[in-house]
């Protein structure tokens, strides 16, 4: 049974996740290489940060200190988010938005399933109404994918390059602690996370890289990367700057 | 109003008698509120004039998810972060739209895209106006999609089947769009001394280019003539700003901001506000691409064009050979 203090730092990290990702996803819009894919990278980030308002208004409610959703989105600095490392990589170009995407969709499918039927009721519904939304997503990003890893050569070159760029932060996902462990161990989510993964690279024509060096420090707080706080000074400026207004 | 000056045949309008028997027919259908079909004939002059208006347009919808899309990173909280992007997602879903409207008059979007990015192509004067604090999120919604449902909800019986059914869903759309400008506003507006200042301010600058969004008076106007006795322009452009300013000006009162304009007042003879002329030479100067924000606007289109290519391309060849390994294995 998880401790409230397990458990707020927990909702933080599926929380922050959502928040980091669906941020990331929402700094394309209207940049996309095509209609189409504007849309449906709006759609996504939309989806996360609907998401986020529920993981982060369950993680302040647990707390009980009088915050809510917006006040820990805004209020906290760095060493107080909990967001896997993957997630606040930059953008760089569509390839790497893509793959960023895949990887962690292919996470959080599982991550999701795995909480449906949780025991604490409300972590089970948000799960369930995530699920729907993600599994969308899941498939998007592994048609797209699939789509520039067997296009063309440039296309090729590009998604291979992202893939082996972002595979060092694959590793954090599954990495588990006693907070984890108090409501969902994400270890054992390793093998269904490879099946899927090696199943769509290799229909994409992709290479796994074969190291399974992981960077860590994200969902842990304990060092995250020089991207945050740039993603943070963007994102809280108005709330930090007038301390006093309503929006 | 997202289509500015566009012309037409250039000649005057002419009469049924003066035109041949498939010409008669067909403006006689408009006459009787028929809708014109795009397998159906249809003179030269009415397609180019519609290709020109919708992708006008579809294009207007597309930059104009510039000026909101560069407050999306900054949104101040979750929910207005959410309510942005979704807002921006319909725009482009708008663009989608027409973009197809257009097509079905026989121009390509990749034609209508490259023309916009060679500036060949205009879109709306009014998103080349910079978006400078968040008081402008609610400027924008409540001026400028205020400014478009005016001329929008015409055109949901504009003559032609696929720009009016496309305007049908734009316009419900718009109108949510409006109101959460409209309640942005009115946060700010009631705000603290800050917020109050960003909200004046905000309406300060887009009170003008609002009123540039229906174009300069449109009574000489031959193109106008020709596109109203086709149904594609519904009203002239001086009734609309007419139309607008009644409608905005007691909002304004409303939220407890001024209006930039000594000579707003009632006007009880016309049952309307009488006001300014925005200042028709910057207009000008904005549609030649002299506008504060027209080189950077084009710039990102241009930009995510050419940054986007080996996307496209990759997204096709792949297409490609799913086909013929569909085919093989047939």
């Amino acid at each position: 049974m998880a401790t409230d203090a397990q458990l707020f730092e927990w909702l933080c990290r599926m929380g922050d996740n959502s928040l980091v990702l669906g941020h990331r996803v929402s700094e394309w819009c209207g940049h996309a290489p095509v209609l189409e894919e504007d849309i449906a990278l709006a759609n996504t980030a939309l989806d996360l940060i609907g998401q986020t308002q529920l993981w982060l208004g369950l993680a302040a409610e647990v707390e009980g200190e009088g915050r809510d959703a917006d006040a820990l989105a805004y209020r906290r600095d760095v060493m107080d988010f909990r967001n896997l490392l993957l997630v606040e990589q930059p953008n760089r170009d569509f390839g790497h938005t893509m793959m960023r995407q895949f990887l962690f969709d292919a996470w959080h499918i599982e991550m999701l399933r795995a909480l449906k039927g949780h025991d604490h009721a409300e972590i089970s519904a948000i799960a369930e109404k995530s699920l729907k939304e993600v599994t969308y997503h899941a498939e998007r990003s592994a048609d797209t994918v699939i789509a520039l890893g067997d296009g063309t050569e440039e296309s090729h070159k590009r998604m291979q390059a992202a893939l082996d760029r972002l595979w060092p932060y694959v590793g954090e996902m599954f990495l588990s602690d006693e907070v984890d462990r108090a409501v969902c161990d994400p270890a054992p989510l390793r093998d269904a996370f490879d099946d899927r993964i090696n199943a769509v690279l290799a229909e994409a024509t992709l290479t796994r890289p074969d190291s399974d060096f992981a960077h860590k420090g994200g969902k842990t707080g304990v060092r995250h990367t020089e991207h945050l706080g740039h993603m943070l000074a963007v994102m809280q400026y108005l709330p930090r700057a007038y301390p006093d207004a309503k929006w | 109003m997202y289509a500015q000056m566009v012309k037409s045949t250039g000649e005057g309008v002419r009469s049924l008698d003066e035109m041949d028997p498939q010409e008669r027919a067909f403006q006689e259908r408009i006459d009787a509120n028929g809708k014109i079909e795009p397998k159906d004939w249809m003179p030269d002059g009415y397609r180019k004039t519609l290709i020109r208006q919708i992708g006008q347009h579809a294009h207007s919808e597309i930059v104009g998810q510039l000026p909101e899309g560069n407050w999306i990173t900054r949104a101040p909280t979750l929910e207005r972060k959410a309510i942005l992007l979704a807002k921006v997602q319909d725009e482009a879903g708008h663009g989608l739209y027409l973009y197809c409207a257009a097509e079905t008059l026989g121009v390509t979007r990749d034609q209508m895209t490259r023309d916009l990015l060679s500036g060949k192509m205009k879109y709306s004067s009014i998103f080349n106006y910079p978006t400078i604090t968040w008081a402008d999120m609610g400027a924008v919604g409540w001026l400028v999609d205020g400014a478009a449902i005016m001329n929008q909800v015409p055109l949901q019986r504009t003559s032609y089947g696929p720009y009016a059914r496309a305007m049908v869903r734009i316009c419900k759309e718009e109108s949510f769009h409006q109101r959460q400008g409209f309640d942005i506003m009115m946060k700010m507006a009631k705000g603290t001394p800050e917020q109050k200042r960003m909200a004046q301010d905000a309406l300060n600058r887009f009170w003008y280019p609002s009123l540039m969004m229906f174009g300069p008076s449109d009574a000489e106007s031959v193109h106008s003539a020709q596109s109203m006795a086709w149904k594609i322009k519904m009203n002239s452009n001086d009734e609309l700003r007419q139309k607008f300013v009644d409608l905005t000006a007691p909002q304004a009162d409303y939220l407890g901001l001024t209006i930039p304009d000594e000579n707003l007042k009632w006007n009880e003879e016309k049952g309307g506000y009488d006001f300014s002329e925005p200042d028709w030479d910057e207009f000008f100067d904005v549609l030649k691409g002299n506008g504060p924000c027209s080189v950077e606007r084009l710039e990102d289109r241009n930009r995510a064009w050419d940054e986007g290519r080996w996307v496209r391309e990759a997204m096709l060849a792949h297409a490609d050979k799913k086909r013929a390994a569909k085919l093989a294995a047939e």
